[in-house]
């Protein structure tokens, strides 16, 4: 049995849960297998929805206690519900929710953990699972095997696209103790308007070219026009010209976007570090001979404060078109 | 307050990624190993700050050969007040984290700092090994900590904001940017750090549960397909047909 725990973080589903289904489906379609999903806590909505991405089952421990995540009482739960299904792998999402748990849950269940995996290389007989993921910031890609008996793997986001091949299945309630959560929340704080930039899908990205703070509206009329979240370079964001969650690299957040706009940015290796697993990258810089282009899939050589009016104009033509 | 970071050493972020012939090690020839910088900017700077603040120790800890103490030495430096390197290859985040938990067992720490990642293998996996072990809470990805009391105040990077937590005495924590501010080591903080403990601890035995198959180098790029900057619309249109990522 491959387990998926369907994260909810704050009681709602995002495409990370969608993800992690779908890639636990085609994993135990690999194992020859069935895929159960597992929900902590309330939620808005239909969790049996999740069957639609090919869960045969879906499980939910409903219990108030699990809308904070504590990740003693969460991984004692999932390691109860593991153990009720017999679960050979656990699959859950490389999230700032899955990157408090997987760890503890690995070591809760003697199971062998990669983290971040980008895909499955090869499922053998004996027990293996072999999966890749991405390493030295995206300079590489890694391959191992987990031999121990339980598995457990956090998926990248953006790794998968979620597919809808199933039927919403009836949702079975479980009833697992819950221990009384150590960690209380006491505030969340959270950025409206743009998804997220882990979970983006468009990013539109600029550095120190754009001279001064004051200059950001023409990126935020371009990410607007694109449906796109905005990221910046370090320098930018050290100097206060952009929030701290804009900040992308390798000392910052590592993304994937399927679209990336890399606007004033030199390319610094450490940058390039935090976007270089994206599909597309399109530069655009003044300067022909900018680290950036070399790693970029189009490239505009221009400036900026025209080009990108330019672009946006272009995009808004097309999107009234479609 | 007894506070313990956990420090890892990591390539330097301009070093170039190579590996052994037959791909199964990372070939660290000719390159120059730093402080991962999580546990360097964040971490330790913070468990300085608490100790400047209140009082009490901080123990800078290490899974790893003796050419790691350069490293070691730079955390004292900084400001850890004791070092401990538990002598061996940190192999895995499994046998790392194992280590770090066996040794942290015995000494009841109030706080145990991880940096939130290590720059090379990008795990994100130790921090809540370690709390796995020692039974205690875990916050990742904290970008600001502060102790009232017994009790912490902390706040954790979640997908698109922060969420603000509070938790007692003793727990894990992950350090995040905005912690703290990265310190540069002053020649007086160098020179105490030469004569500052350097304890040297066996590791305990560990079964691997996960092996290395092999590492890959990405193809090369394609190269840049440069699209004349007063015609948007041929971008467009390229990232619509060809690229389909509009
Ligand atoms: C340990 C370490 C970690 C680091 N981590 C990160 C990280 O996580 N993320 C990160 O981004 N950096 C990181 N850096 C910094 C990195 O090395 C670079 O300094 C930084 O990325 C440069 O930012 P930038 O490209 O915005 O600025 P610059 O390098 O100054 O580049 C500005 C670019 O804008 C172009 N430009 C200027 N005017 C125009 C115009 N009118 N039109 C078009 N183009 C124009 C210029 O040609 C230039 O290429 C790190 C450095 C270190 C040492």
């Amino acid at each position: 049995m491959v387990l998926v725990y369907a994260e909810s973080p704050r009681g709602q589903f995002k495409k990370a849960a969608f993800e992690a289904v779908t890639f636990g489906k085609k994993l135990a379609d690999q194992m020859g297998c069935p895929c159960a999903a597992v929900v902590l806590g309330p939620v808005q909505g239909d969790p049996g929805e999740l069957g639609r991405y090919g869960a045969s089952r879906v499980l939910q421990v409903s219990d108030d206690a699990l809308q904070t995540l504590d990740s003693q009482s969460y991984t004692q739960v999932l390691a109860e519900v593991a153990r009720q299904v017999g679960a050979e792998v656990v699959v859950m999402s490389h999230t700032s929710t899955g990157k408090t748990l997987a760890g503890r849950v690995a070591v809760r269940l003697k199971a062998g953990l990669v983290s971040g995996v980008s895909g499955v290389s090869e499922v053998s007989g004996d027990g293996r699972l072999v999966v890749r993921k991405s390493v030295f910031s995206g300079k590489a890609t890694a391959e191992y095997a987990i031999i121990s008996p339980i598995k457990v793997l956090s998926l990248m986001g953006n790794a998968i696209r979620p597919e809808v091949e199933g039927q919403a299945v009836p949702v079975e309630a479980l009833s697992v103790a819950v221990p009384a959560p150590r960690v209380r929340v006491r505030e969340v704080r959270t950025v409206e308007g743009r998804v997220p930039l882990p979970e983006a899908e468009v990013v539109v990205s600029a550095g120190r070219g754009m001279k001064d703070p004051s200059n950001w509206g023409i990126v935020e009329e371009l990410a607007d026009v694109l449906g796109a979240t905005t990221a910046c370079s370090r320098p930018v964001a050290d100097s206060h010209w952009r929030p701290h969650h804009e900040h992308v690299g390798q000392t910052g957040i590592a993304i994937r976007p399927n679209l990336y706009i890399a606007i004033g940015i030199s390319g610094a290796i450490q940058h390039l570090a935090g976007v270089n697993n994206s599909k597309v990258i399109v530069v655009i810089n003044k300067d022909p001979e900018a680290p950036f282009f070399k790693a970029a899939d189009y490239g505009v050589v221009g400036d900026l404060f025209e080009v990108v009016p330019r672009l946006t104009e272009s995009i808004r033509k097309f999107k009234a078109a479609q | 307050m007894k506070f313990l970071v956990c420090i890892s050493q990591t390539p330097d972020t301009t070093a170039r990624v190579a590996f052994t012939p037959d791909g199964k090690a990372y070939d660290g020839t000719g390159v120059t190993f730093i402080m991962n910088p999580y546990d360097e900017w964040y971490a330790l700077v913070r468990a300085c700050e608490l100790r400047e603040a209140l009082g009490g120790t901080v123990v800078a800890l290490n899974v790893g050969p003796a050419a790691n103490e350069t490293t070691i030495r730079k955390a004292l430096a900084i400001g850890a007040d004791e070092a401990v390197r538990i002598d061996a290859e940190p192999t895995s985040s499994a046998f790392t984290a194992r280590q770090i938990a066996e040794y942290a067992r015995s000494e009841n720490f109030d706080l145990i700092f991880l940096g939130k990642e290590t720059i090379d293998y990008n795990g994100a996996e130790v921090g809540a090994m370690v709390a796995e072990y020692l039974d205690l809470p875990y916050i990742a990805f904290a970008s600001k900590l502060d102790l009232e009391g017994n009790r912490a105040v902390v706040e954790r990077d979640i997908e698109g904001g922060v969420e603000v937590v509070e938790v007692d005495l003793p727990f894990v924590v992950s350090a995040a940017k905005g912690m703290a501010e990265q310190r540069i080591p002053n020649m007086r903080g160098i020179m105490m750090a030469r004569t500052k403990p350097l304890k040297v601890v066996p590791p305990v035995p560990v079964e691997e549960p996960v092996q290395v198959v092999k590492f890959t180098l990405p193809p090369p790029k394609a190269g840049v397909k440069l699209v004349n900057p007063e015609d948007m619309d041929e971008l467009v249109r390229l990232l619509h047909e060809e690229a389909k990522v509009i």
